[in-house]
């Protein structure tokens, strides 16, 4: 009996002590609670900001997940990496990705052919991180470091002079093959 | 007095194959008719060209310059011209092309002013490091780390012993065995001067129990200043934590350096190019290279920097067809090159040609715990190797998977034949990977938040220029609306004035 009574008591003591040491804005606040949450949910991002999610980037579906509006597999770029990140935080299963888009596995940038290009600024303003530079009725160029790939820059362009690239692999960002073994393995 | 040794965890007794090479005098490998120099043969930052093509350069001529601190210079190999600047195939494990300088021998071998720095032991200890850092000298041992800053770590931290390391422990290399036997004076001379630059209170060099000669030529020019000591065989004494572990008995921790013990360690083949740095002004231009396995004349050659890996191939007469894997360095630790006009580096100790035996079938691991008995660090491969291969990279973290120096004892004992090493180096390069992608999603985070605020911004401006505007416009309004009504009240009083006079008038 003693016992028993013990069992209870001392996890009750162990989640009042845990509430207690919580700052207290966390204690009775849920929008900071929330906002913490989707400040952890958009790390998880990849931050392409390319909207194929449905929201007008990455900040704004980790809202969207944060308060149940959205599902977690819906961002391309991220893939299963990502939705398995999330799925990890938020203690939900696993899911395959859900999108009209593809999964893209490998990074890529776009280019501008500065031949064609008519200095329309039209791509300057589409491009959600500021990767182009140029001037009204100056040819225009692109930060290929700045750049994330979103291609929301392509569709906008009058003169289609912006095509999406692989980037190369250098020596310094090579990854090891994993080995693969004849035999499977249950993970 | 005698140092007392200590003992590391784990490790290997195995064949070593030493006596293929070790036998013979070196040979100079002849000039060849072109060099092609990688920009970047040390840990850190490439350097930069400060040639272009078409150049005449002399032999030991700076050709690219060190870029930043963690860097060093590159110097022409040999007199003759510089033909490209560009990519080419490098000895690194992706078989990558990368940036190179490509010198046409003029075939006169013709040397380049170079200075000396006279009575070392009076000049600064940082002085000494430019002088090294100047002459290209990096970690000759295979790491390939700047000299320079592991001597500056040593200046600015009190280093209790400084460690010279001629402990070849992996199976076949001979090169610094054979460089102390034929330059024995370079080496303790040199390692006189590094023991100036550090300002070190104990010096020791260390060689390998089974390298009885090089002890012996060690022996007869060393005097009460430096300890000379020879490490039991087993592989792998000769890793830099593991020396440190066998002479001092202290553990450098997880993610620590050795001077956080007190300790700067270097290279043999270091120490004598230190020395040929500061008593000749000579750059590092050329290496003893071990040539062995299969080719008919195992032997070390003085190999200058840019040469083929196929034409030291070539001099020790043999051709290597695909028959054959040539392997750069040990059969531990170095790594497969199936193109064999890389060129040889500055870190290239080893060139081994072995028959091309396809690897036994990787089979699932039973959990015999070989791979913990014989792992110099302490780590526990076998759950290393389950992370690796479902990619929990935080598991791997947890698990010290940096702490691995990739030794490979765990892939040797392995009744299972799993190439372990190849999935830690798989786990490794996938953490940094995913490291990389963060940086880079902080960055368009970043830009992404800057582009809000200023489209928020421009949009704020917007709004209070209206606002003002509206403002402005109501202001008019109201001064246009009180001056009507001051004209109104006035042309009322001046209607009632005259109402007045007239009714006045009237009266
Ligand atoms: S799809 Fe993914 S990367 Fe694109 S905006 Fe949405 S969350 Fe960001
Ligand atoms: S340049 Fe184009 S593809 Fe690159 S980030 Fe901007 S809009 Fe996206
Ligand atoms: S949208 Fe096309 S044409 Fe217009 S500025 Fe951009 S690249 Fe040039
Ligand atoms: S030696 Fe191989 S089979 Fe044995 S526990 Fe280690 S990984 Fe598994
Ligand atoms: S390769 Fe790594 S895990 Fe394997 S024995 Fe060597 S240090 Fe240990």
């Amino acid at each position: 009996m003693e016992q028993g009574a013990f069992i209870i008591v001392i996890p009750m003591i162990a989640c009042l002590l845990a509430w207690l040491m919580m700052p207290f804005d966390f204690r009775t606040n849920t929008t900071l609670r929330k906002r913490a949450l989707v400040e952890r949910l958009n790390a998880l991002l990849p931050q392409t900001q390319c909207g194929k999610c449905s929201y007008d980037g990455c900040q704004p579906y980790a809202e969207a997940i944060a308060s149940g509006k959205a599902d977690i597999n819906n961002c391309p770029p991220g893939g299963d990496e990502t939705i398995r990140n999330i799925s990890t935080l938020l203690g939900r299963d696993m899911k395959k990705l859900e999108s009209e888009h593809e999964q893209q596995l490998q990074q890529h940038v776009v280019l501008i052919d500065e031949q064609i290009c008519i200095g329309c600024v039209k791509c300057i303003n589409a491009c959600p991180v500021d990767a182009i530079i140029g001037a009204a009725k100056q040819m225009h160029t692109v930060i290929s470091k700045a750049c994330t790939g979103c291609e929301l820059c392509i569709a906008p362009c009058p003169v289609d002079c912006i095509s999406l690239v692989p980037v190369n692999v250098e020596i310094k960002k090579w990854v090891w093959t994993k080995p693969q073994p004849e035999f499977e393995v249950s993970t | 007095m005698t140092r007392e040794l200590h003992s590391f965890p784990g490790g290997l007794q195995m064949p070593t194959f030493k006596t293929l090479s070790d036998q013979e005098m070196s040979i100079l490998h002849p000039l060849p008719e072109r060099l092609i120099l990688p920009l970047q043969q040390h840990i850190g930052i490439p350097s930069q060209p400060c040639v272009s093509i078409g150049d005449k350069v002399l032999k030991g001529q700076t050709i690219a310059r060190a870029f930043g601190y963690v860097s060093v210079p590159m110097h022409a190999s040999t007199s003759g011209k510089i033909i490209d600047i560009g990519d080419y195939p490098v000895p690194h494990p992706s078989e990558l092309k990368a940036p190179c300088i490509v010198i046409e021998s003029d075939g006169e071998d013709k040397l380049f002013d170079i200075r000396p720095t006279n009575e070392y032991a009076s000049v600064d200890p940082k002085e000494l490091q430019d002088v090294i850092r100047e002459c290209g000298i990096i970690g000759l041992g295979g790491a390939g780390f700047p000299a320079h800053v592991k001597l500056n770590e040593g200046v600015e931290n009190a280093v209790d012993t400084l460690i010279i390391n001629g402990v070849e422990c992996e199976p076949y290399i001979t090169c610094d065995d054979r460089l102390i036997q034929e330059k024995a004076s370079y080496v303790v001379a040199g390692t006189r001067m590094i023991r100036h630059a550090v300002q070190a209170k104990h010096c020791v060099i260390a060689v390998e129990e089974d390298m009885p000669a090089a002890y012996a030529e060690l022996e007869k020019l060393i005097d009460d200043d430096i300890e000379l000591v020879k490490v039991p065989t087993r592989y792998p004494a000769g890793g830099e934590k593991q020396l440190i572990q066998v002479l001092t008995g202290k553990e450098v921790p997880s993610g620590g350096l050795p001077i956080h013990a007190g300790i700067v360690m270097h290279n043999v083949a270091t120490a004598a190019a230190v020395f040929r740095a500061v008593t000749r002004g000579e750059p590092v231009i050329s290496r003893y290279v071990t040539v062995t396995g299969l080719v008919e004349k195992s032997r070390n050659l003085q190999v200058l920097l840019g040469t083929t890996v196929k034409d030291c191939i070539k001099a020790c007469n043999f051709e290597a067809d695909e028959n054959c894997r040539v392997i750069l360095g040990g059969p531990m630790m170095g790594m497969h090159v199936t193109n064999p006009d890389v060129p040889v580096i500055k870190t290239t100790n080893c060139i081994l040609v072995q028959e091309n035996i396809p690897r036994l079938p990787e089979m699932p691991c039973i959990r015999c715990g070989n791979c913990v008995d014989v792992c110099p660090v302490n780590l526990l491969p076998q759950q290393l190797y389950w992370f690796a291969k479902t990619d929990n990279t935080e598991a791997s973290q947890r698990h010290h998977i940096f702490d691995c120096i990739e030794c490979g004892c765990c892939s040797y004992v392995c009744p299972s034949n799993i190439p372990l090493v190849q999935y830690y180096r798989y786990g490794k390069s996938q953490i940094a990977a995913e490291e990389r992608r963060r940086d880079g999603a902080d960055h368009a985070s970043a830009r992404f938040a800057a582009r809000n605020e200023r489209l928020q911004k421009d949009e704020r401006e917007k709004q209070s220029v209206k606002e003002e505007k509206r403002i402005a416009n109501q202001k008019e309004d109201k001064q246009s609306y009180i001056n009507a009504a001051v004209e109104r009240s006035k042309a009322k009083r001046a209607l009632n004035k005259k109402t007045l006079e007239d009714t006045n008038k009237d009266d």
